[in-house]
């Protein structure tokens, strides 16, 4: 394929469809912009050949020549909005219900949602947004923003590099602002140039011809914003990695010490305090007494151990190495990551004292003892000779679908009790069920009850454990992405070309955006000349 | 002669260029898929070496006080994770009790770590189902976390050599279970 050589002298790239120089329609490739269809040229690259479209020998050019295509990318998209909608209409897999009769993804599906749900469950939808075909798929979009914008941005930038004020006739009777002037002196030409200069126009002058140009970086602006958003991409596949996000959430009680998950085993949290204040100023009473309570601090005290275990589940030897506050909105930091004050869960019950009462006089007792509800004893012994032993124990009461008592959950959130109570130098127990606003007397013979005589409750801090890396680069290509998009859309590139042409005086106009400022801009620069005012000769193409 | 040499150099520098920057895009994108398989391997799979632990043996009836699954090499274990407020975990208990007898002569362990607060309640429970397996305690719930287990009942069948040879989220039927424990049979 032949370079082509413009009748002005210049050479053009194959493909060219306006000569890089002089502007001039090359025979042959108008098609390629459409120009063979309309009487206004296509002005978008400024008629510059997109090498992609014609140099497609190897299989890296043909590649190169799919991706380039922006109809390609809007497929992408479009593909990738599907997709996400298809994750959608059934439960992910991390969100099948707590209370499933089987959380197996195998068997939950297909039991929940039939046929659909298998189908769904065997293309592996349940995990989708997680999935390496999705990976790709994105990915696939950032490919194709990287090499649209390499595609047209290197042509246009040397195009718009190495114009020349003189345009041949054909370029400048098919812009879409175009006048023919006749009589017009060469004073009024300076001060037309005088005037566009005051206008902060670049002026270039070769042999009498003209171009006046300003705001050529805005043409600049897609590009830099589609740099941001390769930046944006870039930083979603990096926190994709554990170098660079980790999130996890522990559940500490008052009192205890729990390893926090995903560290293997490096970490634990030991939770003092959970500190939870309502307002109580003076000045509110008034809307307090209304609303009833409102919270003004969500606080754990706590201390960080490293630990140094030798194995999984044996007992580690701790070292604290950070004791201070998190509160909401005032996360801490250790290490490499930082805490915030997440959950909370008041009043889970601590430990219970029970009192030995007569069944008819709650009045006479016969000591009491305390049951630990985080270590409960099998066995209770008081000093004048009864023995309290617990046949169950259910932390979380409730009567299962067949009647019958269980737990709930692994937490006391509601403790009940089976208790078999041994009078001094008895062999045969009485039996008795305790809970909370409960006092069950099986038989209906026994002599003696057990009632709640006091209680300690607790609570529970929820604590989200993080480091997020990708932040800053989020960070930068939003910024980047709004500095491309300012650039582009408040600026405007504006073009206006005064060639004398055989004693006539053309004047040719473009800009990319905002035709009515380039227009007064024209008017001001004219005025009281023998310059015809340009025509605006849209109208042409849209009749057609 | 120096005008199509250039070209040709031309032509060949942009196919450079082009495949400089295909390569670094298709590297970039095997190394986010690459690495979002990694970030599963701290999830044990099926053909994955079982991770060790050491738990306090918290069944009388068994008489280990620790157990350390490493010491267990040799022998197929079935490692299951449940709680006594777990229903389908109570199912399956009487089944592993059922069989546990036969297939410890055969050279299985069934090692059941409970995920209970207190050991009054697995005490109980051992109590009501006859139970003779050792019974680690995971009151801190770090080897739960080790092993990346969300739901409960759990259950890891561990080849003697160690290799987790199948895992299965949810109750085991009988013959599920004597079927999955025939698999790791030394």
């Amino acid at each position: 394929m032949k370079e082509i050589k413009c009748e002005c002298g210049h050479v053009n790239p194959i493909g060219t469809v306006l000569c890089e120089s002089c502007g001039k329609p090359i025979e042959g490739n108008q098609h390629i912009d459409g120009n063979d269809k309309k009487r206004l040229l296509n002005m978008r690259y400024d008629g510059t050949a997109r090498r992609s479209q014609t140099f497609n020998k190897t299989f890296i050019d043909k590649v190169w020549a799919f991706f380039s295509s922006v109809k390609v990318g809007v497929w992408l998209i479009v593909l990738a909005l599907i997709a996400s909608i298809l994750g959608t209409i059934f439960p992910q897999e991390q969100y099948i219900p707590i209370n499933a009769p089987n959380r197996d993804p195998a068997v939950f599906y297909e039991a929940q949602y039939g046929i659909f749900g298998l189908i769904y469950y065997q293309l592996g939808f349940h995990n989708l947004y997680s999935s390496v075909w999705y990976m790709i798929l994105i990915a696939l979009i950032g490919v194709s923003l990287v090499i649209c914008s390499l595609d047209r941005f290197l042509p246009l930038y040397k195009a718009l590099k190495i114009q020349k004020p003189k345009k041949h006739k054909t370029f400048l009777s098919r812009q879409r602002l175009y006048s023919e002037s006749e009589n017009v002196t060469d004073k009024e030409l300076k001060l037309v140039k005088e005037r566009l200069a005051k206008m902060r126009y670049n002026i270039t002058e070769e042999n009498g011809n003209l171009l006046a140009e300003k705001g050529r970086f805005s043409r600049w602006g897609p590009y830099v914003n589609h740099i941001g958003l390769i930046i944006i991409l870039i930083a979603a596949i990096l926190r994709m990695t554990p170098i660079f996000y980790f999130e996890e959430y522990v559940w500490v009680r008052e009192g205890e010490t729990t390893v926090i998950p995903g560290t293997d085993g490096e970490y634990y949290i030991e939770n003092i305090d959970f500190i939870f204040d309502v307002h109580d100023d003076e000045k509110f009473s008034e809307v307090l007494e209304k609303e009833g309570m409102v919270p003004s601090n969500y606080q754990t005290d706590l201390i960080v151990y490293r630990a140094d275990t030798p194995l999984p589940g044996a007992e580690p030897e701790l070292k604290p190495i950070l004791e201070d506050s998190v509160q909401m909105n005032k996360p801490l930091e250790f290490d490499k990551f930082t805490i915030y004050q997440s959950g909370y869960q008041l009043n889970e019950f601590s430990s219970m004292t029970f009192a030995i009462q007569e069944k008819d006089n709650e009045d006479n007792e016969f000591g009491s003892f305390t049951i630990d509800l985080t270590n409960p004893e099998s066995e209770y012994e008081l000093d004048n000779g009864f023995r309290v032993v617990i046949d169950q124990y259910y932390p979380d009461y409730y009567l299962d679908e067949n009647g019958v008592p269980a737990s709930e959950t692994n937490y006391p959130r509601n403790p009940a009790f089976v208790f078999l109570v041994y009078p001094p130098d008895e062999n045969a127990p009485e039996i008795s069920f305790v809970g909370i606003g409960r006092n069950v007397d099986a038989t209906g013979e026994n002599n003696y009850k057990l009632g709640i005589q006091d209680f300690d409750m607790r609570d529970v801090s929820g604590l989200s454990v993080k480091y997020d890396r990708s932040l800053p680069f989020f960070g930068i290509g939003a910024a980047i992405f709004m500095i491309g998009v300012i650039q582009g859309m408040y600026w405007q590139h504006r073009r206006i070309w005064i060639n004398p042409n055989n004693g006539k005086v053309l004047l040719a106009a473009h800009t990319n955006k905002n035709w009515f400022g380039i227009k007064k801009e024209i008017e001001i620069a004219i005025k009281d000349t023998n310059i015809t005012m340009v025509e605006d000769q849209q109208e042409l193409d849209k009749s057609s | 002669m120096d005008k199509a040499e250039a070209k040709k150099r031309k032509k060949r520098n942009r196919l450079i260029y082009r495949s400089i920057i295909l390569a670094v895009m298709v590297g970039a994108i095997i190394f986010a898929i690459v690495s979002n398989l990694q970030e599963d391997k701290t999830i044990y799979r099926v053909g994955d070496q079982a991770p060790d632990f050491q738990l306090k043996q918290v069944n009388k009836n068994n008489d280990q006080e620790t157990i350390t699954l490493s010491e267990l090499r040799g022998k197929g274990v079935m490692l299951n994770f449940w709680g006594t407020w777990c229903k389908p975990c109570e199912k399956e208990m009487p089944y592993m009790q059922e069989l546990y007898p036969e297939y410890k002569e055969k050279g299985i362990e069934i090692v059941a770590v409970s995920l209970d607060n207190t050991e009054l309640v697995v005490d109980r429970f051992i109590d009501k189902y006859g139970l003779t397996f050792p019974i680690p305690h995971d009151k801190t719930e770090e080897v739960r976390d080790l092993y990346k287990v969300g739901p409960i009942p759990s259950t890891f069948f561990i080849s003697p050599e160690g290799e987790i040879v199948e895992i299965v989220n949810g109750a085991l039927s009988l013959e599920k279970l004597e079927g999955s424990l025939n698999k790791i049979l030394p």
